[in-house]
């Protein structure tokens, strides 16, 4: 069962606010799903399905449906870290084409900003999870993790700070046009490697916001998304894949979306050459790269050449990317970027983006995510999205 | 230095234990499968490659290169991360410690340092050979 056409994005809302002092966790995840059922034209009595992953405890998927009132016939809670929303995206697809729901939710939110979390630099705790004893004695954080996949693309391939200072450059111009955006400045690559080493070799400007915020999603079966009065993004390609150590056999120098995406790009029907835009889960600037190597948009150890000079900038390059500013400039709600990504390429998809950064006929687009730790475990998700 | 950032005692269970206990000896355990002959880490009790349930424990030569690391700099005690590539094939997670961080690189050859956590048994560490 493919599910290529059976399923639509219908509704998307990105929550405006990047500091929440003032708002519950629980608010922001109810606000954020009233702004995208409205987007859609619908109302919460017609949804019939709820995602969501990686809340604190007590806060899971059956006390938010009960926060909101939600009468469901179908519930899931998978958790691949920030990668969650775009895998949501593909699982509410094949619950809709499986006919266990019609109109399915996906909501995000969080106050990494207001809770004051170091989320870069402080070391994970340790846990009961089977590998924890074997690593949170080291300091593993998120910034060192990401690090260590850095130096070693570096190693291997060449790549250097300036190359990765690109994707940052890339970013900061989109974001300069998003008015919610935190970081509006344009920066340069001098600014990026002028920034403080945060975890050798990633600077500060090569890792993203702490933000608060949210956002949802409403998935809706044809039948549904043909009766409303948006523009129409037809869901048509989804892959997801783990990848962890591997017994041991660490490879830090590709990520699963080397699984992830050639599925979705088969679904699909497409290839690389083919998307007009592309969301790319941009936790620090060395998440981008990889992932770009890996979906195949250019050969495994030419990301560096591939995103130098402008490449990511729409209206400049060959593959403008996160034109919202990403979670490098724009926000990253909950420490997870996932859920944003699959709004701006709904807002290219529906020419919809800021006018200075919208992509001419752009009909097909791709959403992909990492989420966990590239370092050590994490989940791929790659979603691909077609405008009718 | 490194070695003055407190190390939190790993927490060991029933099928680590043996490793931790290793470690109180100075020797560095890993799980080697009866039945395919593949070494893995970290160490578990059914082999991830082949699934059997014939794991042994074997001690370590300790020597090992670094496949990666990263100096964590945006902390009250900078130390350095790693993965360090051991004789025996596997990567392990680990710190590079006793040396100038500075001077930490990829495909430098390492061995073995214990290292006391706080109030658990030591862990495995490793320091440049000169």
């Amino acid at each position: 069962m493919s599910i290529k056409g059976k399923a639509y994005v219908v509704g998307v809302y990105e929550h405006p606010t990047r500091k929440a002092d003032d708002k519950s966790l629980a608010q922001l995840h109810a606000e954020s799903a009233k702004g995208a059922i409205e987007d859609a034209g619908l109302s919460k009595s017609d949804i019939d399905a709820y995602f969501l992953a990686g809340e604190p405890p007590g806060l899971n998927s059956l006390s938010m449906a009960d926060y909101m009132g939600l009468k469901l016939r179908h519930v899931d809670s998978t958790d691949t870290g920030g990668s969650s929303y775009i895998l949501h995206v593909g699982h509410a697809a094949e619950a809709i084409a499986a006919g266990k729901c019609r109109i399915a939710l996906i909501t995000l939110a969080g106050r990494p900003r207001s809770e004051g979390m170091a989320t870069g630099t402080t070391a994970r705790a340790a846990t009961s999870a089977p590998e924890s004893q074997f690593e949170a004695p080291f300091g593993p954080a998120t910034a060192n993790m990401y690090a260590m996949c850095a130096m070693r693309h570096m190693y291997e391939y060449g790549t250097t700070s300036e190359q990765l200072a690109w994707i940052k450059v890339a970013a900061s111009h989109h974001a300069q046009h998003n008015k919610n955006a935190m970081l509006r400045e344009v920066v340069t690559v001098e600014d990026v490697l002028n920034s403080p080493l945060i975890a050798d070799p990633l600077h500060r400007l090569d890792c993203c916001v702490i933000s608060d915020g949210g956002g949802a999603i409403i998935v809706a079966a044809p039948e549904i998304a043909r009766t409303l009065k948006r523009p129409r993004v037809a869901v048509i390609g989804h892959g997801e894949a783990p990848k962890g150590q591997m017994g041991g056999h660490v490879d830090l120098t590709y990520s699963g979306a080397v699984w992830s995406g050639p599925a979705a790009f088969a679904e699909a029907g497409v290839k690389p050459a083919d998307i007009k835009y592309a969301s790319i889960y941009d936790s620090f600037t060395i998440t981008v790269l990889m992932q770009i190597e890996d979906l195949g948009f250019c050969e495994k150890g030419e990301g560096g050449k591939f995103v130098a000079d402008g490449n990511l900038i729409s209206g400049q390059g060959r593959l403008p990317f996160n034109t919202d500013g990403g979670g490098l400039c724009n926000n990253h709600p909950s420490n997870r970027g996932g859920l944003t990504k699959v709004i701006e390429a709904v807002r290219q998809l529906r020419g919809e983006a800021h006018p200075a950064v919208q992509v001419k006929n752009c009909n097909l687009a791709l959403a992909h995510g990492t989420g966990g730790s590239l370092g050590t475990r994490h989940g791929a998700a790659t979603l691909i999205m077609e405008r009718e | 230095m490194a070695s003055e950032r407190k190390i939190a005692a790993p927490a060991p269970n029933p099928e680590t234990e043996a490793f931790w206990d290793g470690a109180k000896s100075g020797k560095l355990l890993l799980k080697k499968c009866a039945a395919c002959g593949a070494v893995h880490y970290y160490p578990r009790a059914i082999c991830p490659f082949c699934f059997s349930d014939r794991t042994q424990w074997q001690e370590a030569t300790g020597e090992g290169t670094i496949y990666s690391y990263s100096v964590m700099r945006r902390v009250p005690i900078p130390y350095a991360i790693a993965y360090v590539t051991l004789a025996e094939g596997i990567s392990m997670m680990t710190n590079i410690v006793d040396c100038d961080l500075d001077r930490v690189r990829i495909g430098q050859k390492v061995k073995l340092v214990w290292k006391p956590s706080e109030g658990g048994p030591p862990v495995p560490m490793f320091t440049p050979i000169s």
